[in-house]
C-alpha cells in the first residue's frame, strides 16, 4: 500500500499543514507579522504567499493585538484565520484580545459567535535566544476558559495537530517549540495521530513514568534511554493537548508504574506542570509509591543565553529526580 | 494619494440645523430629506425613552447599572440609519439606543445589565456585534468583519463606534492602522461626550481635535455637531459611501456631551458643575429636530401624538420583559465554553448539578 511518508523537519510539517489546509478550505487565511513574501522568521509560511496569492497569506502591521483582533473579526465573518505571534513573549500585546473576546466570544453569545482561529505561538528556550525570544508563556493561555491549547513534540505531531486546531470551531493556541523546529523525523500524513484531548506514551517503561510536553519530551525520552541503559525502565507520556488534558491517558499511565515526574521548561510556581501534578495526585494517590516530583524551570524570568543550560531541564535533573521517587520504600 | 489637507476635518464641526433650530447657511452637505428626518426624530424620541427607562430600572433594581446616552440620541440614531441592511454595527455599552434603533428588542439587549447572561441579542440576526465593554478593541474586530467582506467581494460597510476615553487606547490606534492599511470598509464613529467616567477630554488628547488624528492614519477625519441630527446623518451618509466606493476607512468626530453620570454609580458633581451642564440642555438634540420639524408643518400635534405613544410601547414592553423572572440555568455556564464540553468541564457540571439537586431535598 503507498504512503504518503516523508522525512519532515517539523518547521516543514507545520509548513506543509498550512498548505494543505489552505488547499482544502479556502476559508483559511494566514497572516503576521513578516509571513509574506519572507515566510516568517523561521519559515513556517514560506511559500504560502506566492502559491495562494497575497490575499491568503500576508504581511500585517507590526502589531500583536492588531493581527489576533482582526483574526477575530474574519472568524465572526465565515474566515477561519491562523494568525502568527513571532515569538512567545511577543505575543503579549494581544493578551487582551486574547483573554477577553478569543476565549469568550462563544460563551459571552451563548455560543452563537463561534471563532474558528488559530493563534501560533513559538514557545521555550533551548536555542540560545535573547531576552523576550524564550518564554514558556503555556500556562496563561491553559489558564484562559474558552482556549484549546495544544504543542507538539514530533514533526508529525505537529502536522495533524495543526491541521485539527484549523479544523476546530473552538480557537486553539497553538505552541511550537521552536527548539524542535529543525528536528527530522517520518511524517506520514495518511497515518493520523491521535486528535486534540489526548496524550500519548511515547516509550512504553514500567518502574516510573515522565510526563513531559513540548520541548521537555526529547528531553524525557533521551533521561528514559539513559535510565535503560542504568536498568531502570521510564515510561514517557507526551500530554499534546495542554486544554483539554486527557486526564485517562496520564492517570492510566502513572498508575502502571506508580511513580511520576512532571518535566516541563516553565517556571514552576502555578504553572501546567503544577496542575498536573495536582490532577495526577488526587486522582492517583492510592497507587503512589511516592509523591509526584517536579523538573521545571526555576522561578526566575529566562536567563541569558550562556546561562539558559541551567534554566532548562536537564536528563541529569530527571534522573535525580527519579532516583529521588523513594525506591527504597518499595 | 489624496492631498494630505484633503484628509483634515473641517475648521469647526458640520453643522446643517443651529441650537435654535434653524438651518444654517451655505452649509456643505446636503440637508436629508423630511421624510428621513421624521423618521429620525421618530429614532430620536425612542432613543430617548429608553434611555430613561433603563435609568428607571435601575432606580428599581431591576437592573444592575445603565450607560445612558441620554442626550447622544442624534449620534445613536444617525449610527443605526447609516447603515443599509447588510452592514455591521459593532456598539459600546453606551450604545443601547443604537441597537435598539437598529432592529434589536431593548429586552435582548439589557440582558447584559439584567444579569442573566453576557450577551442577549444574536449578533448575526441584525448584523450587531455585542456591546463592547473593554474599550476600543471592538474597533479591532470591525476591520476584521470588514476585510473579510471586502475578501469575498460583498459591499459591506462595518460601523464601529467608542467614545473619547477610548480614542487612548492602543487598539484604537491599532484598529484605524489596520483599517487604513487594508483600505477596509469601516467608519469609525467616535462620540465625544467630553468625558471618560471622570476624565476630561484634556486628559486624553492634546490633538486638535479626534478627528485630526485621521490624518496620521491616511484617512479622512471630519468632525460634527453631535447634537444636530441632520448634520450627523448628512456626514456620515458620506463617510459611509466613500468607505463603500473602496475610498478606504473614515474617522468621524461627534462633538457631544454626556448629560448624566457615567452610571447610576457614579457621582458627576465630584468632578463637573452644573455650570458647565446646563448650556448643553439648550443644545438638546430632540428639541432642536422637534423646533425644525414643527416649523417645517411636517410634526403635527397628531404625529406628536403617535411618536410619543410608539416611545411609550417600547417602554412598556422594556418594562414588562425586565420584570419577568428569566432565572438563567446554572447547567449553562458549562454548556457555550467549547462547541463540545471538555471532560473537565462535564465533571465539573455534574458537580454543580449533584449540589442543587442536595439543594434541592434539603
Amino acid at each position: 500500500m503507498a504512503t504518503d511518508s516523508t522525512k519532515l523537519s517539523m518547521a516543514q510539517a507545520l509548513n506543509q499543514a498550512l498548505r494543505d489546509a489552505m488547499t482544502e478550505d479556502e476559508t483559511v487565511y494566514v497572516f503576521g507579522e513578516d509571513v509574506g513574501p519572507l515566510g516568517g522568521v523561521f519559515r513556517i509560511t514560506d511559500g504560502l504567499t506566492a502559491e495562494f496569492g497575497e490575499d491568503r497569506c500576508f504581511d500585517t502591521p507590526l502589531a500583536e493585538s492588531g493581527i489576533v483582533g482582526m483574526a477575530v473579526g474574519m472568524a465572526m465573518n465565515g474566515m477561519r484565520p491562523v494568525v502568527e505571534m513571532q515569538f512567545d513573549a511577543f505575543a503579549y500585546p494581544a493578551f487582551e484580545q486574547i483573554a477577553s473576546h478569543v476565549a469568550k466570544t462563544r460563551n459571552r453569545t451563548r455560543g452563537r459567535v463561534a471563532l474558528p482561529m488559530v493563534i501560533r505561538v513559538p514557545y521555550a528556550g533551548g536555542i540560545g535566544g535573547v531576552e523576550h525570544h524564550c518564554d514558556s508563556s503555556e500556562a496563561y493561555y491553559a489558564h484562559t476558559p474558552g482556549l484549546t491549547v495544544v504543542t507538539p513534540s514530533t514533526p508529525a505531531d505537529a502536522y495533524f495537530l495543526l491541521r485539527e486546531a484549523i479544523r476546530s470551531d473552538d480557537p486553539v493556541v497553538f505552541m511550537e517549540p521552536k527548539k524542535l523546529y529543525w528536528g527530522k523525523d517520518e511524517v506520514d500524513t495518511s497515518a493520523p495521530e491521535p486528535p486534540i484531548g489526548r496524550a500519548v506514551v511515547r516509550r512504553p517503561g514500567t518502574d516510573a513514568t515522565l510526563i513531559a510536553y513540548g520541548p521537555s519530551v526529547s528531553t524525557a525520552l533521551e533521561a528514559a534511554e539513559i535510565a535503560q541503559q542504568e536498568g531502570r525502565s521510564l515510561q514517557v507520556v507526551d500530554v499534546r493537548s495542554l486544554v483539554p488534558f486527557d486526564d485517562a491517558t496520564v492517570c492510566e499511565a502513572v498508575r502502571s508504574t506508580g511513580r511520576a515526574v512532571v518535566v516541563a521548561e516553565a517556571s514552576g510556581y502555578a504553572s501546567v506542570a503544577s496542575e498536573i501534578v495536582a490532577r495526577v495526585t488526587e486522582r492517583c494517590f492510592h497507587s503512589l509509591a511516592a509523591p509526584v516530583r517536579r523538573v521545571t524551570g526555576f522561578d526566575i524570568p529566562f536567563p541569558p543565553p550562556k546561562l539558559e543550560r541551567f534554566q532548562l531541564p536537564s536528563v541529569d535533573r530527571i534522573l535525580d529526580a527519579v532516583d529521588d521517587l523513594q525506591w527504597e520504600d518499595q | 494619494m489624496a492631498d494630505d489637507r484633503d484628509l483634515l476635518p473641517s475648521e469647526q464641526p458640520v453643522q446643517l440645523l443651529d441650537e435654535t433650530g434653524s438651518p444654517v447657511a451655505g452649509a456643505a452637505l446636503p440637508f436629508p430629506d423630511s421624510e428621513r428626518l421624521l423618521a429620525a426624530y421618530t429614532s430620536l424620541v425612542i432613543g430617548r425613552r429608553v434611555n430613561d427607562q433603563a435609568s428607571a430600572l435601575v432606580r428599581q433594581g431591576r437592573l444592575a447599572v445603565y450607560p445612558s446616552s441620554h442626550g447622544q440620541e442624534a449620534c445613536q440614531t444617525g449610527a443605526a440609519m447609516a447603515l443599509a441592511e447588510g452592514d455591521w454595527l459593532f456598539p459600546t455599552y453606551r450604545d443601547t439606543a443604537a441597537v435598539v434603533a437598529r432592529g434589536v428588542d431593548p429586552v435582548e439587549v439589557l440582558t447584559l445589565l439584567k444579569g442573566d447572561w453576557h450577551a442577549g441579542y444574536d449578533p448575526y440576526a441584525h448584523r450587531v456585534a455585542p456591546q463592547a465593554t473593554p474599550l476600543a478593541t471592538q474597533l479591532l474586530h470591525a476591520v476584521g468583519v470588514a476585510h473579510a467582506a471586502r475578501l469575498r467581494g460583498e459591499d459591506t460597510v462595518v460601523m464601529a463606534l467608542c467614545g473619547d476615553g477610548a480614542t487612548s487606547e492602543g487598539d484604537f490606534h491599532e484598529a484605524l492602522n489596520f483599517a487604513a492599511v487594508f483600505k477596509a470598509p469601516v467608519v469609525f464613529f467616535v462620540q465625544n461626550n467630553e468625558y471618560a467616567i471622570s476624565v476630561p477630554l484634556a486628559r486624553q488628547t492634546a490633538a486638535p481635535s479626534l478627528a485630526h488624528k485621521g490624518v496620521g492614519y491616511g484617512m479622512k477625519g471630519e468632525r460634527v455637531d453631535g447634537n444636530d441630527t441632520p448634520a450627523v446623518l448628512a456626514v456620515l451618509d458620506r463617510a459611509m459611501a466613500a468607505a463603500r466606493a473602496g475610498e478606504g476607512p473614515q474617522l468621524v468626530e461627534a462633538h457631544t456631551y454626556r448629560m448624566q453620570p457615567h452610571t447610576n454609580a457614579d457621582d458627576a458633581s465630584r468632578y463637573r458643575s452644573q455650570e458647565e451642564v446646563d448650556p448643553w440642555e439648550a443644545r438638546d438634540p430632540l428639541l432642536r429636530m422637534e423646533t425644525y420639524l414643527k416649523r417645517k408643518r411636517v410634526l403635527t400635534k397628531a404625529r406628536i401624538a403617535q411618536i410619543t405613544e410608539k416611545a411609550e410601547a417600547v417602554a412598556a414592553a422594556m418594562r414588562e420583559g425586565i420584570a419577568k423572572d428569566t432565572d438563567p440555568e446554572p447547567a449553562e455556564l458549562f454548556a457555550h465554553v467549547y462547541s463540545t464540553p471538555t471532560p473537565q468541564l462535564d465533571e465539573q457540571a455534574a458537580f454543580l448539578a449533584d449540589e442543587l439537586s442536595r439543594e434541592g431535598t434539603n
